[in-house]
């Protein structure tokens, strides 16, 4: 069994309003360093299947249904799991 | 002519995209549910607003991979009349029918009013009824209409006219104020107003049956000899 962690971004030409927003309101906080905040998404799958497998199912996944290519990115990490 | 409504788990503006084509526009319509693998008897298909799939992970993303949507695209390869309203027209983005992709309007609220659009094309089979440059009103309901594509989508789009509508007040920051495009080949629309809204002088305004009666004059004149 793997752990597959998918990260969902929008691409860096895009404006993230909703992250320009928490930016605005993590200054007004007083956290005056922050420079940029992207907001994106997190995913957990877990996946039956060999390693090389794994890896050639997440990509399409993401590319498929998981990310919009247009304007979002994507990375993650597979962690194999022990059964319990 | 006889219309197909899509129906997705999610679609509400169905029903008023069925009343608009049965008692304004006065032809024939189906409702047509998500997994229906045949779509060859309709002439037209109509792609409703909504929240398809409760917008989980992105607005249209699950509805693109239903099964009616191979037989939505077979009906785009064969030239026939797609249009897609608001969440219709997310689905059309995502499954690739039209190009570009959805952003979340600029400001992050969800806006709903009558909006004034200019006709930028009118050699369009849905716009053919307008003049060029028209202002019309016709009602939009959205949180993420804000349309976005890459620069050289852009200059694609405007080489081949395929800007079809434009907000004059840009209120959702979308590229070029875009508000409705259609395909290369002009037989598929997706814009973010609701044309089967504003049907009716009774409902504040009649500016988008002419969008309908574009689609029916152009089948007709293709369809009907002697018409």
């Amino acid at each position: 069994m793997y752990k597959v962690k998918v990260f969902v971004t929008l691409r860096e030409s895009v404006l993230d309003p909703q992250g320009k927003a928490v930016q605005q309101s993590l200054t007004n906080l007083g956290y005056e360093g922050v420079q940029d905040v992207r907001i994106g998404k997190y995913m957990e799958l877990t996946i039956d299947g060999s390693n090389q497998e794994v890896e050639k199912t997440v990509q399409e996944m993401c590319e498929k249904l998981l990310s919009n290519p247009v304007v979002e990115d994507y990375r993650y990490e597979i962690e194999e799991s022990v059964q319990q | 002519m006889k219309f197909a409504v899509i129906v997705f788990p999610g679609s509400n503006c169905d029903v008023d995209m069925f009343h608009a084509v049965q008692d304004e526009l006065g032809e024939e319509v189906e409702y047509v549910w998500h997994d229906a693998d045949d779509l060859s008897e309709f002439d037209g298909i109509l792609l409703p607003g909504g929240f398809s799939y409760g917008d989980y992970l992105r607005s249209g993303a699950i509805a693109h991979l239903s099964k009616v949507m191979s037989e939505v695209k077979k009906a785009a390869q064969a030239g026939k009349p797609v249009l897609g309203v608001c969440n219709g027209f997310q689905i059309l983005l995502e499954s690739g029918l039209l190009p570009g992709a959805m952003l979340r309007n600029k400001d992050l609220k969800f806006v709903c009013k009558p909006a004034q659009l200019k006709v930028e094309n009118n050699e369009t089979m849905f716009s053919s009824l307008y003049s060029k440059g028209e202002k019309v009103t016709i009602p939009v309901a959205h949180g993420e209409g804000n349309y976005y594509c890459d620069e050289a989508t852009l200059q694609q789009l405007q080489a081949n006219q395929q800007i079809v509508f434009t907000y004059t007040d840009n209120f959702n920051g979308s590229l070029e104020s875009i508000a409705g495009i259609v395909n290369e080949q002009g037989n598929v629309l997706g814009m973010m107003p609701h044309p089967e809204r504003a049907v009716d002088e009774l409902l504040g305004s009649a500016d988008g049956l002419k969008l309908f009666q574009s689609i029916v004059k152009q089948w007709r004149e293709s369809h009907v000899v002697n018409a």
